[in-house]
């Protein structure tokens, strides 16, 4: 295989990337800004190089910054993790064009599944079902509250190239439309794009994903489903495989369209295209919709790693250096079930305020079978306010989901922190809520959970 | 007629100002918005007033505790 891998990232993926890179014997390079010197991830990989300032845009966002440390290094791969440049088409392209192998999908893909409009554009070609909405060329307002009135009120108005949470409105009713979408406008002409698109909103609603694999010579495969629907703040806390409520049946259906979206944007390696479902009746094929492809690895990919039994870095590193993926669909059944819950330095009891400082102590539980731990920090190290919150991510396995819960809520009482604030607590109470146990949660379930408690 | 000092809560930087020197603010008026670990946390004005000072810049590192914002009210 080729190597060596510089892994353009930090924290827990950074060091669980290097992990696989030592054990295939693959040399690793880790890069640094100043504020990571000496971060774990630096010493978790052979060498490392220096990136510069601890501002994202000056070091890990720079790409000229990382193709110089790739080039001082003698890489020959660049593992991008997720977040940063993972999902940037010029960087895969900087890479090519440098000579080195960009592990992830074309720069055709990335940009085929970039924009909201653009990727409900491929689905409807690939015949799978987006949410209903309308995002065509008349962007008349007329024309986009008449749309919006064909839909259904409640809608969202969304702007095309929009991205955290900017340019996007919720509208309970017709008299509020005109309003909203001006507003929505005004927000996305930052993107330097003002088009909208309308669609339907799914009141309480569940987030199912699908990861795909694919191969250089034509083989792609869906390795099963991720429930993702526990979040704050739009952003996941426990992701859990298989979803609670997803048959074979259905499984094989959302990977069938899971499978045609990768095929028709020409994909390679590793993917997660997702879903939204109504979470109001049991989930049906035909009230689950499409949302959009993440064009890289996802932070819960071990989830799927622990049910399959494989290891996604590793045929993400063996696609990139042309290998054929040896499997067969039938051979992917997931076995048991498997949990996730990511320790984040945030304040629960303050509305998940982030919680920057030094790490005191950090008593984790031990890893073994059944439980896995992939910890980007340790007891010394500093968490800045540059960087997300993520500390680390622990991941249970058992034969049954509730084992599954069980184990990972007891190891998450084995997780004591000092001189920042944890969830750890707050996720250990979650996991052995009644409504958690039950399963099928709504992603609005996290935040009400922790407002029930505090009222 | 006193003077309020507005501290933040975080250790942040400043991404937005939303307030100038002698404006009118009421009881939790966005005056600034931080931004710390990936997340925009906003300070509010913690009653009503007028802005007296700004002690900070859009893109200066704060400290917890560190007052950003003078009230008169």
């Amino acid at each position: 295989m080729l190597g060596p891998v510089l892994i353009a990232n930090r924290g827990e993926i950074a060091c669980r990337i290097a992990a696989t890179c030592r054990r295939l014997g693959l040399r690793s390079i880790a890069v640094f800004s100043d504020a990571d010197a000496g971060a774990m991830h630096v010493a978790a990989a052979d060498a490392a190089e220096r990136i510069g300032p601890a501002p994202p845009r000056d070091s890990y966002l720079s790409i000229p910054a990382i193709l110089a440390a790739a080039r001082r290094s003698g890489a020959r791969m660049v593992h991008p993790g997720y977040g940063f440049l993972s999902e940037n088409a010029e960087f895969a392209e900087a890479c090519t064009a440098a000579g080195l192998v960009f592990i992830g999908p074309p720069a055709s893909a990335i940009r085929a599944m970039g924009g909201k409009a653009a990727a409900k554009a491929v689905a409807r070609q690939a015949g799978v079902a987006a949410v209903p909405g309308y995002d065509g060329a008349d962007q008349s307002p007329e024309r986009l509250a008449a749309e919006a009135g064909g839909i259904g009120f409640p809608v969202m108005i969304k702007a095309f190239a929009g991205g955290g949470g900017r340019g996007m409105r919720r509208v309970e009713a017709a008299a509020g439309f005109p309003a909203a979408l001006a507003a929505a406008r005004r927000e996305a002409a930052a993107f330097g794009d003002d088009r909208m698109l309308v669609e339907k909103l799914v009141g309480s609603a569940r987030h199912i994903e699908v990861q795909v694999f694919a191969d250089a010579h034509g083989t792609v495969l869906h390795l099963g489903e991720r429930d993702c629907s526990l979040q704050r703040r739009n952003q996941k806390l426990v992701e859990e495989s298989p979803a609670p409520g997803v048959d074979p049946a259905l499984r094989a259906e959302l990977g069938r369209r899971a499978v045609a979206l990768a095929r028709a944007v020409g994909y390679v390696g590793a993917g997660t295209v997702e879903f939204v479902a109504d979470a109001a009746a049991p989930l049906a094929a035909d009230r689950i919709w499409f949302i959009e492809m993440n064009t890289r690895l996802q932070v819960e990919h071990p989830v799927t790693e622990m049910v399959t039994g494989l290891d996604l870095v590793e045929w993400q590193l063996r696609v990139a250096a042309g290998e054929a993926l040896p499997f067969r669909q039938d051979d992917l059944a997931p076995r048991g079930h498997a949990v996730e819950a990511r320790l984040c330095a945030e304040d629960p009891a303050r509305n998940f305020l982030p919680s920057p400082g030094t790490i005191a102590v950090l008593r984790m539980p031990a890893a073994g079978t059944g439980l896995r731990i992939d910890a980007g920090f340790r007891a010394g190290d500093v968490l800045t306010p540059y960087y997300d919150p993520l500390i680390a991510k622990l991941i249970a396995h058992a034969p049954t989901r509730d084992e599954a819960l069980a184990r990972l809520a007891a190891a998450l009482d084995g997780v004591a922190a000092e001189g920042i604030r944890v969830n750890a607590a707050f996720l250990a109470r979650v996991l052995r809520s009644e409504a958690m146990r039950a399963g099928g949660v709504d992603t609005h379930f996290l935040e009400g959970f922790r407002a029930r408690e505090a009222a | 007629m006193a003077d309020i000092p507005v501290p933040v809560e975080i250790t942040a930087a400043v991404w937005k100002i939303e307030v100038e020197v002698g404006a009118r603010v009421a009881a939790g008026d966005v005056l600034l918005i931080l931004e710390s670990m990936k997340m925009e946390i906003p300070v509010e004005a913690p009653r009503d007033g007028t802005i007296r000072s700004i002690l900070a810049a859009e893109g200066d590192q704060v400290e917890e505790g560190q007052v950003v914002v003078v009230l008169e009210a």
